[in-house]
């Protein structure tokens, strides 16, 4: 086959055999890696005005503060919601039926979520580039209503935007619920009960209990498999952040107009710090709730796939989920370490004993994957298992870092600086998350996309070490800049901490090609016509993957019933 | 072991966290690497899931009470209330300018001092930095409270200023340079070579 006609054509991909579920989760993944090229061009222009108005070659205007500020708040909201959120939603919105052998909800509310959490993306990206509104993903009260700064219209743009991403968040939430708990196929003569056991995890902690007491067990076929629970559970905590977000977005939006309006309100009349709390507990949610909960249950998910085993201590995983979840509604403190009117005690407890604790509930999921794969050696070196230890190794950094970092005394030197950014944050997302999520996209590419060759092998595994040692690199040199006094939220447009700016940005340009590479590689393996395809109405509108006919339970008056 | 300023914690740290993210990346590769071999490997160590778990909490608690024993601002930090300065310095930020003092502040190798900071608009950051950019410390200034921070000072420096929280781009003029930065904020002197008094 010609190079013109794999552009055109790809590989042997059918767009037409594809059933409801596997399109709705291609679109998501889709719009998820067009906005990881989008986040990508947009860290490495910051990247390079870093590196000094002396060494980039990039035009004047990327070192204006209006400008870079405006790119340093869109990036996150495209990158965490536009392609984190995307793809995460995507797979597991294929994961759930896919695993629980029951169909999805609704495929029409599938396709709600993604076409509302792109809409709102470039919204507020929008908002962002064309009236600069830059308060950062932190909306610190009251910068996001400082209108000597910003312009209203700009503000209500953008906090529309994000209220769009919420609104498709509930519905991805509502989706997932509604399947989980459908009384249908393999869970016909399960109670709600049941499934609410399983899914928090209780089964797994009573068999534990028995297990110590020499009883038999109390579930040796839990309701739920494991993956599904960590989604059940990492789904408790995307409703609670969505629930923060959008409540900050409303108090927000409501002192926009009325400045619109031309009524002045006292912004200190909401106090700062509090909303400080209550802002950050629900962003928290995201990064050591959601993300940690869901990457758990992916690791699992994958390892078990990989080997073709059961997880090594299944029940205690299950327990650490539960754990977890705890674990997460009370760690946001350790973001406030550096805030002096915060109580001690909080610092103390919240910031520090408890976030430490989510050393133990990562390295253990750390140790269960491991051990899983181990005992099932010799394993060949797919790409899915590559990036799952690529993954593991991301996390096996950031964790540490972030706990480091929540501690007073170091973070009395740290906070705000680039290591938090650098050698925890994009590490953790870049090379712990993506790697995990690169991962499930090459065990799940074969079932969703009905066995379409990969066009190249060669440039999947370019793109594998590219985007590892790009990511740690550009991490860690960021870390380092932050240990030199370097901060994360600031303008420095002479250069001021090259080399190590220089060197970021070199793992930032191999972290961009990697990507490049990876849509290269793809759209030769599905062809244009096949990526137009997906778009296209799905001619069998089948909910479901892997099990015969069944009723979208939406449309089923059993389900109603 | 008691550090004495922020460079002898953060060069510290900078070794310990090379040396682990070598350790566990390492560890990885040589998993990966057996785990594709016929031949089983044999574990170098056995180790004991119990044993791991302990070993976490170990990390995990241990890691505060190392650093609480041996940075002494975390004590000065949760008792400040109870000590008493040897001078106390009232600064006001207001739409991005700072009220400051008459510069620059003059400190005697080993006093204490408090820096009292309050905003009348939006959350800024209080921050020293060495003449090479290090951080000596910082903290977060939220508007309507009072935000104060005890610092010991062992060591000869001359130190700036600047807002360590983004409070919007006003920070900057046109060119990228940060109004809010101030040279020569304070000047340190009295101490020995190597930090003591």
């Amino acid at each position: 086959m010609s190079w013109k006609e794999n552009l055109v054509s790809g590989t042997n991909f059918d767009p037409d055999s594809l059933n409801a579920l596997q399109k709705v989760t291609l679109r998501a993944v889709v719009m998820a890696f067009l906005f990881y090229g989008l986040v990508a061009i947009e860290g490495m222009i910051m990247r390079m005005v870093e590196t000094g108005k002396e060494v980039a070659p990039i035009p004047e205007m990327f070192f204006h503060p209006d400008h870079f500020f405006s790119i340093m708040t869109a990036h996150p909201i495209v990158g965490i919601f536009g392609s984190t959120y995307q793809l995460v939603f995507g797979a597991f919105t294929f994961l759930v039926p896919y695993l629980t052998k029951k169909p999805l909800y609704s495929i029409k509310l599938a396709n709600w979520t993604w076409g509302l959490i792109t809409a709102g993306t470039a919204m507020a990206w929008f908002a962002a580039f064309a009236w600069h509104y830059a308060p950062l993903y932190t909306l610190y009260w009251p910068l996001p209503v400082d209108t000597r700064q910003f312009s209203e219209v700009g503000g209500i743009v953008f906090i529309v935007g994000v209220a769009l991403i919420m609104f498709g968040t509930f519905g991805f939430i509502y989706n997932i619920y509604a399947t989980i708990f459908a009384r249908v196929g393999v869970h016909k003569d399960k109670t709600t009960k049941e499934l609410l056991i399983s899914g928090f995890g209780v089964d797994g902690m009573l068999n534990l209990m028995n297990k110590l007491r020499g009883k038999p067990p109390y579930s040796k076929e839990p309701a739920l498999a494991l993956p599904v629970v960590a989604i059940f559970r990492g789904t408790v905590d995307t409703f609670l952040d969505a629930v923060v977000i959008l409540g900050a977005g409303i108090l927000v939006l409501i002192y926009l107009i009325a400045d619109l309006g031309g009524l002045h309100w006292d912004m200190n009349a909401i106090d700062a710090l509090l909303y400080k709390n209550w802002f950050w507990w629900g962003l928290d949610l995201v990064a050591d709730g959601l993300v940690l909960i869901y990457v758990a249950g992916s690791w699992y998910l994958l390892a078990t796939l990989i080997t073709g085993q059961k997880l090594f201590m299944e029940n205690v995983a299950r327990a650490a989920l539960m754990l977890e979840l705890l674990v997460s509604w009370m760690v946001w403190s350790h973001h406030l370490l550096s805030d002096q009117p915060q109580p001690e005690m909080m610092k103390l407890i919240s910031g520090e004993m408890v976030t430490a604790f989510e050393l133990l509930t990562q390295g253990l999921a750390l140790f269960i994957t491991l051990v899983t794969l181990w005992k099932a050696r010799p394993l060949k070196m797919t790409m899915e298992l590559k990036y799952l230890l690529g993954g593991l190794v991301g996390f096996g950094l950031a964790v540490p870092a972030g706990i480091i970092q929540a501690d007073m005394g170091l973070n009395r030197v740290l906070h705000n600086t680039q290591w938090i950014i650098g050698a925890h944050v994009h590490i953790a997302i870049i090379v712990g998350l993506y790697m995990t999520l690169y991962s499930a996209v090459y065990v799940l590419w074969p079932i969703v996309t009905n066995n379409t060759k990969l066009y190249s092998h060669k440039l999947s595994n370019l793109h594998f070490w590219l985007h590892l040692i790009g990511g740690i690199g550009m991490g860690a040199f960021m870390g380092m800049a932050g240990l030199d006094g370097m901060l994360r939220r600031h303008l420095y447009v002479h250069g001021e901490f090259n080399p190590l700016m220089i060197f970021a940005a070199i793992c930032g340009t191999m972290l961009l090609a990697a990507w490049a590479i990876f849509l290269y590689n793809i759209v030769m393996s599905v062809g244009i016509k096949g990526l137009v395809g997906i778009f296209m109405p799905a001619k069998d509108p089948t909910p479901s993957y892997g099990i015969d006919e069944e009723l979208e339970p939406a449309d089923d008056p059993a389900f109603a019933k | 072991m008691t550090f004495s300023n922020s460079l002898e914690l953060l060069s510290f740290h900078w070794v310990v966290y090379t040396i682990y993210a070598f350790m566990i990346i390492s560890i990885v590769a040589w998993f990966g690497y057996n785990l594709g071999r016929k031949e089983k490997a044999k574990s170098i160590v056995r180790i004991p899931f119990y044993g791991y778990m302990a070993f976490l909490v170990i990390m995990g608690v241990g890691h505060h009470i190392f650093t609480y024993n041996a940075i002494p601002w975390v004590s000065q930090d949760i008792m400040r209330h109870n000590i008493k300065p040897d001078a106390r310095y009232n600064i006001e930020v207001d739409n991005h300018k700072w009220r400051l003092p008459k510069l620059p502040i003059v400190v005697q190798c080993g006093q204490t001092i408090a820096f009292d900071v309050t905003s009348d608009d939006l959350t800024y950051g209080f921050g020293l930095f060495r003449q090479d950019r290090t951080m000596v410390m910082q903290m977060q200034v939220d508007p309507g409270h009072n935000n104060d921070i005890y610092w010991t000072f062992n060591h000869n420096g001359d130190f700036d200023l600047t807002s360590t929280e983004y409070s919007g781009p006003k920070q900057y003029d046109e060119e990228g340079n940060d109004l809010m930065f101030v040279k020569h904020f304070m000047k340190v002197v009295g101490c020995e070579k190597g930090g003591k008094q």
